[in-house]
């Protein structure tokens, strides 16, 4: 029988972790992260995990000792934050491009100068393009949930790619909420046992991890690894599928929030979308027809599918919590993909679509503001057009 | 985790030469290389299974390159300053899957293999975290005193006054600025069970020290010294002969440091001036300029010096 527990988002990963009693852990502390590592340390100490608990000196040792353990055949994970997963980025890449089902679980954190412990969403964004899967996640039920199809993800056959879930910093990962547990031996059934293809402990059939490529097969693996990547979308579904059915659940590649019947669209990830939806709902009352939608995965970008589910609206804002600096108008990295997705399946509409950075270093962003963006939204509608591609929600000019 | 008794070979000519080689013949290590040479007196010394794991570096690009592979054992590269963290996670992975009895205890032996560049400098971080942690591990550093891969430049490994790529002898500084760092004396300092330095010219002296390495239930490490003609700049054939040197000039002592006990397992009858060292490289000609000569003496200092602080710890002086 599952059961309800108040958790804060850290607890919830710890949780998760706990019953998928993976074979390796190795993982540092940083704040926001420090929480779900002591948590499972506490379980190692107390030994209700199997886990061999790698207690690393560094983040860039934490990947590695990963990577080592899940080319060993092992079931691994760890968890990171900021600074963290910029000192691993070098071995992040590596886990991907050999191809290592690991687990990560990412309290977005901003990136320092100047050092800053509260959530924007920097840090997992700056690893976007290594080759991971990235999940985020609306609250410790998500970042929970997540953890749980993270491991089904990773190791999905046709998949073999590695998984970072994301959850924002303190505003997820130290908010207490009421979370559904599930019952461990229902988890440990929908996770499965894992079988490694290869593994260096398979010592009568030794194999090479990590040789030098030169020119005449560098392409052709990283060919490999988009080919991977392009059945990511799928297996995702796949996986959610079987979770939203064992668990009574409702994961795809995104959620829609009152969006059949809006003309107006925010597009945001992780715990603003759960500000955005009240404010959605107090619009609605008003007669505004608005609406939400909270990607759940980013990478791989689900394009198509996006743009699929906003193709209706007059007008649309994207709400990224980063500035990808020195791109098109130093914009937010969802803003461009989406355009870019508009631009390559919107059958030549051209609707409308404005960008706000907001919340960094963990500047609170109110429903007030975002009702302003919608207000904003009714002026693009009605001229059909935007005046300021990008515009800084809640800062001092 | 029970250890199984197994029968050793013996460390003789004889019996070694029936071993087949774990690192094969093929890869593409220069003719002359010491590290070849090193590796495969390591992997020959041990009987035990052995998954092997390596920095970047000459080693590492010149015996993987895809389609091919040197090793006859399962090998891991991840990146230049990891190799200790990575063979860490494997021997972890090892540990949890034996205790949980999803894998038959096999004695696995777990080595991990970088150069100085990777050893000394940019992987000392993790070399240090994965000795601290206790895992049983055995690493061993080939040291060349450069970074040979990328094409000879200095490390903390380079001796004073050596011309490498980026401390060349030039008009104003001659050579490499600074003292080699003692990193064997580090890892000791670290206090796990088993330290030790070696020579591959003394082939039975190496091998003895990697079977007390691996026969101990924790973290071992060894410098051994590894000559790079191309760096060094001396005749290819010439390379144990220098290495030698190295070893009677008490350039580099052989010794180890078992469960804090420092012992000298080799002593020079007459230890040699360090000139028998340097005159037979290119990478130290210019000291012989009398300009430069004082850094001869500086060497020879820092030798005698370190010499007589070993000969003391090993109980041998007051």
């Amino acid at each position: 029988m599952s059961e309800f527990k108040a958790l804060d988002g850290n607890q919830a990963v710890a949780e998760a972790m706990r019953q998928i009693n993976p074979d390796v852990v190795a993982a540092y502390p940083i704040t926001p992260q420090t929480e779900t590592v002591q948590v499972f340390s506490e379980f190692v100490a107390d030994g209700l995990v199997d886990t061999e608990f790698v207690t690393v000196e560094s983040e860039h040792s934490a990947m590695s000792a990963c990577v080592g353990a899940a080319a060993a055949g092992a079931r691994v994970m760890t968890a990171t934050s900021s600074a963290g997963l910029a000192f691993m980025w070098e071995v992040t890449y590596i886990a991907a491009s050999l191809r290592l089902p690991i687990v990560m679980m990412v309290a977005n954190r901003a990136l320092s100068a100047p050092i800053n412990i509260h959530c924007d969403h920097s840090d997992s964004m700056g690893a976007r393009d290594n080759g991971w899967i990235q999940l985020f996640s609306e609250n410790p039920q998500e970042a929970y949930d997540n953890m749980i199809q993270a491991v089904r993800i990773a190791e999905h056959p046709d998949l073999l790619v590695p998984v970072m879930v994301m959850q924002d910093g303190f505003i997820t990962s130290h908010a207490m909420e009421r979370v559904e547990v599930y019952d461990d031996d229902a988890v440990k059934d929908f996770i499965g046992t894992y079988k490694p293809r290869y593994s260096l402990l398979d010592v009568d059939n030794p194999k090479t991890f990590g040789p030098l490529d030169f020119y005449d097969y560098y392409f052709e693996h990283k060919r490999q690894q988009v080919e991977a990547l392009n059945h990511a979308k799928e297996a995702i579904l796949e996986v959610a599928a079987d979770f939203n059915r064992r668990f009574n659940r409702n994961y795809g590649l995104f959620e829609a929030y009152r969006l059949d019947d809006a003309e107006l669209g925010i597009v945001v990830l992780s715990s603003t979308a759960g500000t955005t939806k009240v404010v959605v709902d107090e619009l609605r009352a008003k007669g505004v027809k608005a609406g939400l939608l909270k990607p759940r995965v980013f990478r791989p970008f689900p394009a198509e599918e996006l743009v699929q589910a906003l193709s209706h609206l007059r007008a649309i804002a994207v709400l990224d919590r980063s500035v990808a600096f020195g791109s098109m108008h130093n914009a937010g990295p969802l803003f461009l993909e989406l355009l870019a997705a508009f631009y390559a399946f919107g059958d030549g509409k051209r609707i409308p679509i404005a960008n706000y950075v907001f919340g960094l270093g963990g500047r609170d962003i109110t429903p007030a503001q975002i009702e302003s963006v919608y207000m904003d939204l009714q002026r693009i509608a009605a001229l059909g057009g935007v005046r300021q591609l990008v515009t800084y929600l809640g800062v001092r000019e | 985790m029970a250890s199984q008794a197994v029968t050793q070979t013996r460390l003789t000519l004889r019996d070694l030469s029936k071993k087949a080689d774990r690192l094969t013949p093929g890869h593409r290590m220069c003719p002359g290389c010491a590290a070849p040479i090193v590796v495969k007196q390591v992997l020959l010394a041990i009987d035990e299974p052995v998954v092997v794991s390596c920095a970047t570096g000459c080693l590492e690009v010149a015996t993987t390159i895809f389609p091919q592979t040197a090793w006859a054992v399962p090998f891991i590269h991840s990146a230049f300053e990891n190799s200790a963290s990575t063979i860490a996670g494997v021997e972890a992975a090892y540990r949890s899957l034996v205790r949980q009895g999803k894998l038959e205890e096999r004695n696995i032996r777990f080595v991990a293999f970088g150069g100085d560049g990777g050893t000394y400098d940019i992987g000392l971080q993790a070399l240090s975290g994965a000795m601290e942690r206790g895992h049983r591990i055995l690493y061993v550093c080939y040291d060349n005193e450069a970074y040979m891969n990328t094409g000879i430049q200095r490390s903390s490994a380079t001796p004073l006054g050596a011309h490498t790529t980026t401390s060349p002898a030039g008009k104003v500084i001659p050579g490499k600025r600074g003292r080699r760092k003692d990193l064997t004396a580090i890892m000791a300092a670290h206090d796990i069970p088993y330290v030790a330095q070696a020579s591959p010219h003394n082939w039975r002296d190496l091998m003895q020290k990697v079977r007390k390495a691996v026969a101990v239930d924790g973290p071992s490490f060894i410098n051994v010294l590894a000559s790079c003609n191309r760096g060094w700049r001396h005749e290819m054939s010439d390379t144990l002969e220098i290495q030698r040197l190295a070893v009677e000039t008490c350039f580099w002592p052989l010794y180890e440091v078992e469960n804090g006990e420092w012992r000298i397992t080799y002593k020079p009858k007459e230890k040699l001036p360090i000139t028998e060292f340097l005159k037979v490289q290119g990478r130290f000609r210019h000291l012989f300029r009398p300009e430069n000569e004082h850094l001869i003496q500086e060497l020879q200092e820092e030798v005698d010096r370190r010499w007589q602080r070993l000969l003391w710890l090993a109980g041998e002086s007051k």
